[in-house]
Parts: structure tokens; sequence; C-alpha cells
């Protein structure tokens, strides 16, 4: 017989201690650490991922950097900063809804997730606008792409500063809207994924689930919407706001 | 703690290893001051500032990012493991964007 068998059930009995630590952590607080400690990993894998996109936004951008900004142009800063308006309040309701469940409130848990979901959903909605715009001007990259309007920029556009583009360069702001689809249909593929590890988390929250103190999910959920946030709080300004006055 | 673990109590010396519990207060300073950084932000777009306008944008969207880190994320209040991962995290990426930039931006002046 194994000594670790042995305190398994003579010294380390069921009773000292809450069934969700497992045997083979000494205590609850390293049990949690092991967690995030394995979330975080992940998450930087994923910052690693978006890096990618954000190198070849800004190498690609210095090539084509007229391109680009009138690329950048097409978005409508007004979508753009209520939707980062929304995403910086959903990171807040969540952050509230982690406390909540530290705190064994479980109304509080409830509300918070319900008001980070329609957050995120509400998000997910703009989004939505704003491809539609995109498709309906022919600015979705592939066969449907057209640059005609780079080329000859409308009476409105040539009033707030925009300068017809060359055929060549103007072909380049593809390369733009290719990295912009890119870099905020992957963002909003973790939001689609955030939303449905939310509805599962508000499906347990409402039978009376993570009261018991066993709250490293909410935790570690928590963990990854505010990364998802940070990568929105860097899309923001890189897609929308940087080329306005060029 | 068992008899058997008298002399082993991992947390002894490592006070940070407690669960912080980060209190709604802090939470909703945080959330203000991510709100007053993208009004700063978008603010800072409408000025003109030739090349300066995306160092700015790119600036404040580090310590927006930084803010949700430390008190969202509660790496402020985590052992120093953890503060030491995020770190080197944090610091490969930069080698990997910065190094990749570097190279790209300084061959082939004017040939683009």
């Amino acid at each position: 017989m194994s000594d670790s068998h042995a305190v398994a059930t003579a010294e380390v009995g069921h009773e000292e201690h809450p069934a969700y630590l497992r045997h083979h952590f000494v205590s609850l607080e390293q049990q949690n650490e092991t967690s995030s400690f394995g979330m975080w990993l992940f998450l930087l894998t994923e910052i690693m991922f978006f890096g990618g996109l954000f190198t070849a936004y800004l190498i690609y951008r210095n090539w084509y950097y007229p391109a680009f900004v009138a690329g950048s142009h097409q978005l409508n800063i007004f979508w753009g900063s209520l939707n980062t308006l929304l995403l910086i309040s959903s990171s807040f309701t969540m952050a509230m809804g982690v406390w909540s469940a530290e705190t064994k409130r479980k109304n509080g848990l409830i509300w918070s997730l319900i008001a980070t979901l329609i957050l995120g959903i509400g998000f997910l909605g703009i989004k939505t606008i704003e491809y539609t715009e995109k498709y309906e001007k022919h600015h979705i990259p592939g066969h449907t792409f057209s640059y005609q309007n780079f080329v000859n920029p409308t009476q409105q556009e040539i009033q707030s500063g925009d300068k017809p583009l060359a055929p060549d360069m103007a072909a380049k702001t593809e390369v733009y809207f290719s990295l912009y689809f890119a870099m905020t249909g992957m963002h909003a593929l973790h939001m689609i994924i955030g939303i449905a590890l939310l509805s599962g988390m508000l499906f347990k929250a409402l039978r009376g689930g993570y009261m018991d103190g066993n709250i490293a999910y909410v935790e570690n959920f928590g963990l990854y919407w505010h990364f998802v946030d940070i990568v929105w709080i860097f899309l923001f300004p890189l897609l929308y706001l940087i080329s306005r006055h060029q | 703690m068992t008899e058997k673990y008298k002399d082993h109590d991992i947390n002894a010396g490592h006070p940070e290893d407690e669960q912080h519990i980060v209190s709604p207060k802090v939470y909703f300073i945080i959330f203000l001051s991510l709100l007053v950084g993208t009004a700063l932000t978008i603010g800072a777009s409408y000025l003109e500032m030739g090349p300066w306008n995306p160092v700015v944008a790119i600036a404040i969207a580090c310590v927006k990012a930084t803010l949700v880190v430390l008190f969202f994320m509660h790496i402020k209040y985590s052992s120093k493991l953890m503060k030491l991962t995020v770190g080197a995290g944090v610091f490969t990426f930069l080698i990997l964007v910065g190094m990749s930039l570097s190279d790209y931006m300084s061959r082939a002046w004017g040939q683009w």
C-alpha cells in the first residue's frame, strides 16, 4: 500500500476540505493559482496570435499608406466609439460578476452576467450594421470588391478631405479591408465564443451555481472577457482613429 | 493543515497567495478611467499631429490595457509567479513585434 493513499484516506479526509479541492493540490489557494496560471498561459498565446495581425497591419499601413488612410475614412467613428463604450462597460459588469461570485451574492452574479451578455450582444449587433454597410459599398475583399469609389470619391468625401487615388493604389484598399475583416472578424469570433460561455454560466448561476466558493470558472471567464476587451482597446484606435487627418 | 504538513506550510512567507477580493469601488474607478481614456483617444484623433497621431493613440491604448490587466484581471493583487509570467509574455510579445517591425521598416526604403 502506497503512502500517498494512506494520507489521502486517513489524514486528508473529505470532511476537511470542500469537494472541489482536488487531492493533488495542497490548498485551495494553490489550486486557484494553478488554474489562473493556466488561463494566463492560454491568453498569452492569444496575445501572440493577435500580435501577428497587428504587426501585419502596421507593416502594410506603412507600405500602402494612402490606401490605408482612404480605407480607414470609410469606417464610422460613431459606431466604433459606441462599441468601445459597450465593451468597456461589459468588462466592468463582468468584473462586478466576479466580485459577486467571490462574495457569494447570487442575484448580483445573475444580473452582472445578464448585463455582460446584453452588452456583448449589442456590440455584435453594431458590428453587423457596420459589416452590412461594407457589403453595400462592395468593400468586402473578394470577387465583389470594388475600389471605384476610391478612384472617384463622392463630392462629400472630397469635401471632408479625401483625395482621389490612382487605380493601382486604390486597389490596395483591398489589403486594408482584408486586414479589417481578419482583425475585427477574429475579435467578433472571440465575442461569440464568449457569449456562448456566458450563456452557459448564466444558466448555471440561475440554478444557484458558483455559490459554494468554487468560482474558478467565473474568474477564468472574466480573464478571457477582459482580454477580448483589451484586443478591442487596440483595434479601435488602429483601425478607426489614427488615419483621420492624413 | 494536518499534522503531516506541519513543517510544510506553503503559505508561510507568501502573503500574496491569499485570495484578495477587489472592491467594486476600485472596479468603478478603473471603469471611469477607461471611459476617460476612450474620450482622450477619440479627442486626440481630431488633432493634427502628423506622425504623432498613431504614437499618442497607441500610448493611450497601452495605459488602458495596463489598467485592465492590473485591476480587472487582478494582476496587481496576484503572486510574483503570475506577475512574472505576464511580464515575460508581454516582453516576448514586444520582442517579436518590435523586431519584425524594425526589420520591415528599415529595408528597401522608398521602393514600396
